[in-house]
Parts: C-alpha cells; structure tokens; sequence
C-alpha cells in the first residue's frame, strides 16, 4: 500500500512538474524587464513565431499602449520569442491576444464568467491573479488559488 | 590570474558601475542644464511636477493621467489600469531603483508622455517631475 501511494505521488508530481515545464524558458533579463513592466512576461510559447513577428512590429499601437523598443533590444527580444514559440496552430491568433487563442479557451472553458469580471482579475491578461505563482514558472494547476481563495480542483 | 590582473579586472568592474549609475539628483541637474538652453534661468518645481502627474491630459481614454496607473501618490504602489499588474512607487523614497537609470528613465517618459500627454514631454517638464517624486510628493 506504501508503495502504491509513493508511485502515485511521484506520478502527480511528475505530471505538475510536466506542466510546468513546458512554458519554462531560459533566464533572459531583457525579456522580463521589457515584457513583463506592464503584464507579466508572456511565456513565448503561447503564441506561433508569426503572431510575434506582427506584435513586435506594432509596439508603437501595443492593444492600445505606446510599448515601443529601441531597435537592438527589439531585434533580441524577437529572437528569442520567435525561438521558444509555439509551433502548433492552437496557439495561434490573428488579433495576437493570447487569450483568443484555441488552447486558452479550451485551457480555460471551466472558468465561470463571473471570475472573469472580479475585482481581482479585471482582465484576461491578468494570468497572476489566479496562476499565482506563473512568474516564478509555475502554472500548475495545483497552485492555482481562484479569487475566492479556493483551490482550482 | 596575477594580482596585477585581478586589479584590472576590478577596475573595469568599477568603472562600468559607475558609467550606469545616475541618481535623481543627477538627472534632475542633466534636464535643468538642457531646459536652460530654451529657458535661461529655468529652475525645477515639485509644484509643477505635481500639476503634471495629476493632470487630467484625457488624451487616452484608458489613461487620461499619470494617477491612472501610478496612484495620486508617488510613494505608493500603483496598479495597471489595463492588466491590473502592481506597479512599484516612484519615488525614490519608497523604492531606491527608481531614476537611477537615464536609459529607463527616457524610454518611460518616451513612452509614456506620447500616452498620457500625448506629446514627448520637455526637459523642463522631466525636471519638474524627477524634483516632485524626489521629495516624495510633497511640494
């Protein structure tokens, strides 16, 4: 019985870590900094190379923000959005929102729409408010606390 | 490695340090020394600063002013209107690392005067402001 509750838990946490593997990507200070002042910096992996060549274009128009670069640090931070990107078309998206991608609604199709509008989230783009620990890289759906409190499970 | 290199090395450390290193007081003397040039006898104001942070510019309807993100108060955190991201205080009081960097510095009024005010701001203007947050919103 030991045993069998030790295989289970390594498999749980196996699986967590799975997860959150997946939207790890190498410290890059640049990115962070000049990603991650207003939102948090976006895995590179939720959107295709594509969607990040047009975002990084229209900087000066960012949804609506003046979030222009200068020249060097753009063509840096490209590369390496474009390195980590996803390749899969499920993360693609014609207006570049991350959150109208196929794989966000799928991920998310469980989450009241009245979550979406508490105080505490506001926004789509708002991922930290229940993804509490994402900025440390950690999605998993274990440490996800809803604005309530409660756990997601 | 000899002494003599290791010496070196931690001049060159040293002197890169001190090549990125400004202070607000700094940045508010550079900005004075170019505002003097369209404004013989220009001197900073918290008070104007002030009148500048709390304006209501209404150009973006999103962020018609400064407080929209940045709190009323320069000392306190503020919240992204938009993404609801916890923004750090701006003055330097409350949070060393700010103006500190005239290359950090520059890119946020870039940014964030074509926003808000929608125009780049002056020299005098950024003065103006460096000199308000500096005394920790008070004028």
């Amino acid at each position: 019985m030991k045993s069998l509750i030790a295989i289970l838990l390594i498999a749980l946490t196996s699986s967590a870590q799975a997860d959150s593997h997946k939207l790890a990507v190498p410290a890059n200070p640049k990115w962070q900094v000049e990603c991650g002042s207003c939102h948090m910096a976006y895995p590179p992996q939720l959107l295709t190379a594509e969607n990040w060549r047009q975002m990084m274009k229209g900087l000066d128009r960012h949804f609506g923000a003046n979030a222009t670069l200068d020249a060097k640090e753009g063509v840096e931070i490209l590369a390496f959005l474009e390195r980590y990107a996803a390749r899969d078309q499920k993360y693609g998206a014609s207006t570049l929102r991350i959150t109208d991608t196929v794989w966000f609604k799928r991920e998310h199709r469980e989450v009241p729409t009245a979550m979406w509008s508490h105080a505490k989230v506001k926004s789509r783009a708002n991922c930290t408010a229940c993804h509490v620990t994402a900025e440390r890289g950690d999605w998993s759906e274990h440490s996800i606390r809803m604005p309530d409190g409660r756990r997601w499970e | 490695m000899t002494a003599r290199k290791i010496g070196i090395t931690i001049l060159f450390i040293v002197g890169a340090g001190v090549a990125h290193a400004e202070t607000p007081a700094s940045l508010i003397a550079g900005y004075t020394t170019e505002a003097t040039r369209a404004t013989p006898g220009f001197a900073p104001s918290a008070e104007r600063g002030q009148n500048l942070f709390i304006r209501k510019w209404g150009v973006s309807q999103t962020m018609p002013t400064c407080a929209s993100c940045h709190s009323n108060q320069p000392t306190a955190e503020g919240k992204h209107v938009v993404t609801s991201k916890r923004i750090a205080p701006l003055a330097p009081a409350a949070n060393p690392e700010r103006f500190t960097s005239s290359a950090k510095v520059e890119k946020w009024f870039r940014r964030n005067c074509q926003e808000v005010v929608g125009r780049e701001c002056s020299a005098a203007e950024k003065a103006d402001f460096i000199q308000f947050v500096s005394k920790g919103g008070r004028v």
